[in-house]
């Protein structure tokens, strides 16, 4: 199953996260964020908005690649895949 | 680049004292660019004072005054008429310079953009979006900053631009060309305006938004004092780059760094240099306060080494300033990591290494240790002999005249403090 990591600043809002090693039953980057929302409720509006689409400063990587549909989550995920969540930068 | 008609120059009155003019001396004048204008302060018998205001009610991200010439220079970032450079001779009476523009049919790969199935019949049978970079026109976004020549360049002026550019002016400004050999540079996919170019860019948005597009902006731009064909640029996000022949060709100088926030933290490309300065009489010694902890490269930026820690005080900020002395010297303003961007338990504090950022040392007298939220963005710390200054974008304005030991407020009801510059 892929695995997913996640930016640390996500434990604060989410910390019993903190420290497990997440695996889901996932074939594209959506069933990969219900999965996520079933094991710790809450979690995807923090990542997509109520269109389904991914937050603007929400970054999904497969591996080291940014996803490519950020509007319907359909990139695949294969059972080796590693999913990582992360927050896009932005500056002062 | 002639300008069909010019707008009338910005001649506000001093405030509260009028001045003829303002000449150049060692820290007896410090610019701020802020959210609603330009500031001068000088220093008198009685203390220091603000003696103008220009640009009044306009942004200014970032101003400062041509150590060699003397011409004063502000980045505007009008709510309504775009960016714009200013300019003045003397402090007081400013109009507009002449406009750096990108050149007609300039492109760029803005991020990427997706299409149903179109790059195989396989991936159009299953359905999949398909990822295609997405290639922009370049309109200026930001002056994000200005730096200036050698001494024996006195017409040389660069500016730093969203999206990452690096302009360069050698007649004080009179002209302003995009160097092309950065902007058509590998790592962010080649020549996308007259060629296919090679279909990838490793830049990034992530410095700044500006009208909601977030583009890999130039902040830094370093001349090696002893070979001025020698330029360093930051910018975030790609990293750190390297010309030895005066902007004709650009190689990435990135070893060592770390980019946390991707999957893979040692890449090549993808870094958040947060500044990045030189220390001018040892200028193999390079520091950069990065989004993810301090580097300093003490052999010219060809390696770095994280020399702070997750979990001191000095870590994460914007800004860094190093001794001119001494490479091994350099100051930071400190925030609590990157998401919060507050100061360090509510108390304002600038950490000082003096043994290459093996040690640091927190600054603390003068400053407010209580219900301090200030942070201080990446231009707003400046360094001249043994005086610091730094202004936060809640309106404070600190000076310390012995190198960070004891700090005094300038001034404490300044709009948001964008940069802070010596003069």
């Amino acid at each position: 199953m892929p695995k997913v990591s996640f930016a640390r600043h996500l434990y604060r809002f989410f910390p019993a996260l903190e420290g497990m090693e997440i695996s889901v039953a996932a074939r594209d980057v959506g069933e990969v964020i219900a999965e996520l929302e079933k094991l710790s409720p809450g979690l995807a509006f923090y990542l997509i908005d109520e269109r389904g689409q991914l937050r603007v400063h929400v970054n999904i990587f497969v591996e080291e690649e940014l996803i490519a549909d950020r509007q319907r989550l359909s990139d695949r995920v294969s059972p080796g895949s590693h999913v990582y969540v992360m927050q896009a930068l932005s500056g002062g | 680049m002639a300008r069909k008609s010019k707008p009338a120059s910005d001649a506000h009155k001093p405030a509260r004292h009028a001045k003829a003019g303002v000449t150049n001396s060692d820290t007896s004048r410090i610019i701020l660019g802020t959210r609603k204008g330009t500031v001068i302060l000088e220093r008198g018998k009685t203390g220091w004072r603000a003696s103008h205001l220009a640009h009044a009610g306009v942004g200014v991200a970032y101003a400062a005054q041509d150590p060699r010439t003397g011409t004063f220079w502000a980045a505007l970032e009008h709510g309504h008429w775009g960016p714009k450079l200013s300019r003045s001779k003397d402090g007081v009476n400013w109009a507009d310079a002449p406009q750096i523009k990108y050149p007609e049919g300039t492109r760029y790969i803005n991020g990427f953009e997706t299409e149903s199935g179109t790059s195989s019949n396989e991936a159009a049978a299953a359905g999949e979006m398909v990822k295609k970079p997405k290639l922009s026109k370049a309109a200026l976004l930001k002056i994000w900053c200005l730096g200036f020549g050698a001494k024996e360049q006195p017409g040389r002026v660069f500016a730093g631009t969203m999206p990452g550019g690096l302009f360069i002016s050698d007649d004080d400004g009179e002209n302003f060309s995009l160097n092309m050999a950065l902007w058509n540079h590998e790592s962010r996919g080649g020549d996308v305006s007259t060629t296919p170019g090679m279909g990838k860019s490793f830049w990034f948005g992530g410095g700044a938004t500006v009208n909601g597009e977030n583009t890999p902006g130039i902040h830094s731009v370093v001349v090696d004092p002893r070979n001025p064909k020698r330029l360093l640029v930051a910018l975030s996000c790609a990293g750190v780059l390297e010309s030895t022949d005066d902007g004709k060709s650009w190689a990435g100088r990135n070893k060592g760094l770390l980019a946390t926030f991707l999957p893979k933290p040692d890449v090549e490309w993808g870094h958040d240099p947060h500044y990045m300065m030189l220390s001018e009489n040892n200028p193999e010694h390079i520091w950069q306060q990065n989004h993810c902890g301090i580097f300093n490269s003490t052999d010219g930026a060809k390696t770095w080494q994280m020399v702070s820690k997750e979990g001191q005080t000095a870590h994460f900020g914007f800004p860094i300033a190093v001794d001119a002395m001494n490479g091994k010297t350099a100051w930071v303003v400190p925030g609590i990591a990157d998401d919060k961007r507050m100061a360090v338990g509510g108390a304002m504090c600038v950490c000082r290494t003096q043994d290459g950022g093996k040690h640091w040392e927190e600054l603390r007298k003068g400053l407010p240790q209580e219900n301090s939220y200030d942070v201080v963005y990446r231009h707003a710390l400046d360094i001249r002999g043994n005086s610091l200054a730094f202004g936060s974008t809640t309106g404070n304005l600190y000076l310390s005249d012995n190198r960070g030991d004891d700090w005094k407020p300038l001034g404490q009801n300044f709009p948001p403090i964008y940069s802070v510059r010596f003069a």
